[in-house]
């Protein structure tokens, strides 16, 4: 567990010194969202009907462009294999890794969200919702996306690649978290979406660990 | 596994079975267009388009079926290094994809007439377009790198990844209550389709079956004697050291 932390402060002090990474994909984000207005018109009613809609695909998006980062720098300068030399399972140091691609992404995405959400005419009560999703569903982005950012190590033209892999593993949280958001604008219960964001979470997170390991062991080899 | 990991004896299996396969196939598949065409009758609501069934409903199960042997073949390969499993992963992918492919066409070219539409967002459509897109995911990362080996391992590990949609599209029309019809087929106790549209429908899922057989044995089969001639020139090149 000690190893966890090492290497997840690591990850973190790499990601606050180079700093802009994090920043790009929340202005990718916000500006992403922002185009549509322009796209399909500045109509309120019609924003908030589209808005979770259009925050989920867009920070699907975001979330993706930061994958191919997360082992390509540790395979290219050789910190992978030492990664895999450590005495600490493999399975705990993707875990670091994935919470930090999460605290440096999926959170500052939540954080952009509540400024969208006035943007896009949406009500203080679906905003919560919408973050709740956020939070129960970008984890699980960060888990499957590290699968993906692992198999593609050493491939050609691995960036887009990983869009091909990744993205249809993504479109049940997409369905599900956007189901929620949906439900609470119709007034409709919306706990059972909910739960089964945290269902696919706590699916993927063993799923997730091994199957990112076992691509690294391959991709060191 | 009766020796046939061994690929020489797999050549061989190959050799022997695949004309079989072949036969049942063209047998099969001949006899079930016969009854799905002019022996059985038009459905009482959809008419004569309910004869799409017969390659539709098929080619579904082989889209799901190829890709669990794909998941299946992959596991084995990462956990024994079973050599032939490889090949065999490798050679359901377009088989699958192009099942998944025949389904989501006929499924639209049915759709329009009853349904009014080509497509609908409904989730047992959109998770056999996920299954699609994963197929061509496979095929894709096992195509990109330059070592033809870590090809196949990484696409194995997304192989059993992409597996858990299998059972997701299978249970979609009993979890959501959406345009598409519930499973008719396999129910519990009996089926409810009439034994006249049930027999063809079966017939044509076997033949499918074996037809899928013959094709994957002759693509393993290539597999094979391709890795065989990439190694020699591999030894041409390096010396026979």
């Amino acid at each position: 567990m000690t190893r966890y932390w090492e290497l997840l402060k690591r990850e973190l002090r790499l990601a606050l010194r180079q700093g802009s990474d994090s920043m790009m994909v929340v202005g990718f984000f916000v500006l992403a969202v922002i185009l549509f207005p322009f796209g399909i018109g500045p109509e309120p009613s019609v924003l908030a009907r589209v808005a979770p809609g259009l925050v989920w695909v867009n920070a699907l998006l975001a979330a993706m462009l930061s994958l191919d980062r997360l082992y390509q720098g540790d395979y290219e300068d050789g910190s992978l294999e030492l990664l895999i030399l450590t005495p600490a399972p493999l399975e705990i140091l993707v875990g670091a890794k994935v919470t930090a691609h999460w605290l440096t992404t999926g959170l500052p995405l939540m954080a952009a969200a509540p400024l969208l959400a006035i943007f896009l005419n949406l009500s203080a009560y679906d905003l919560g919702v919408l973050l709740l999703t956020l939070a129960v569903g970008t984890p699980t982005l960060s888990l499957i996306g590290s699968v993906g950012a692992a198999l593609v190590l050493g491939a050609r033209r691995g960036g887009v690649l990983i869009s091909l892999l990744v993205l249809p593993l993504f479109i049940p949280v997409l369905i599900f978290a956007v189901g929620a958001v949906d439900a609470a604008q119709h007034a409709f219960p919306w706990t059972g979406q909910l739960a089964i964001l945290g269902a696919i979470l706590l699916g993927a997170v063993p799923l997730g660990l091994y199957a990112s390991a076992a691509a690294l062991r391959q991709a060191a080899e | 596994m009766f020796g046939l990991q061994n690929p020489t004896k797999f050549l061989k299996f190959a050799k022997l079975t695949g004309p079989w396969f072949a036969v049942a196939s063209v047998l099969l598949i001949g006899a079930g267009l016969w009854f799905g065409l002019f022996s059985s009758p038009a459905d009482y609501q959809q008419g004569e388009t309910v004869r799409i069934m017969y390659v539709h409903v098929p080619s579904a199960w082989m889209g799901m079926f190829a890709y669990s042997v794909m998941a299946v073949a992959s596991a084995i390969a990462l956990v024994w290094k079973h050599p032939v499993a490889d090949h065999i992963a490798k050679g359901s992918a377009p088989l699958g994809a192009g099942f998944t492919l025949v389904c989501l066409v006929t499924g639209a070219l049915w759709g329009k007439p009853m349904w009014g539409t080509w497509w609908v967002w409904d989730a047992r459509l959109t998770s056999m377009l996920i299954l699609f897109f994963l197929y061509l995911g496979y095929m894709a990362l096992s195509g990109a790198f330059d070592n033809a080996e870590r090809g196949a391992k990484a696409a194995a590990i997304l192989a059993v990844v992409g597996w858990v949609n299998v059972p997701i599209i299978k249970f979609s029309v009993d979890w959501w209550n959406t345009l598409h019809q519930p499973a008719s087929v396999t129910k519990a106790g009996m089926p409810s389709v009439d034994p006249s549209m049930l027999l063809p429908l079966l017939l044509m899922g076997v033949g499918f079956t074996t037809f899928y057989a013959t094709l994957l044995l002759w693509r393993v089969r290539s597999e094979i004697l391709q890795t065989r001639i990439r190694n020699i020139r591999l030894a041409q090149i390096h010396g026979e050291g």
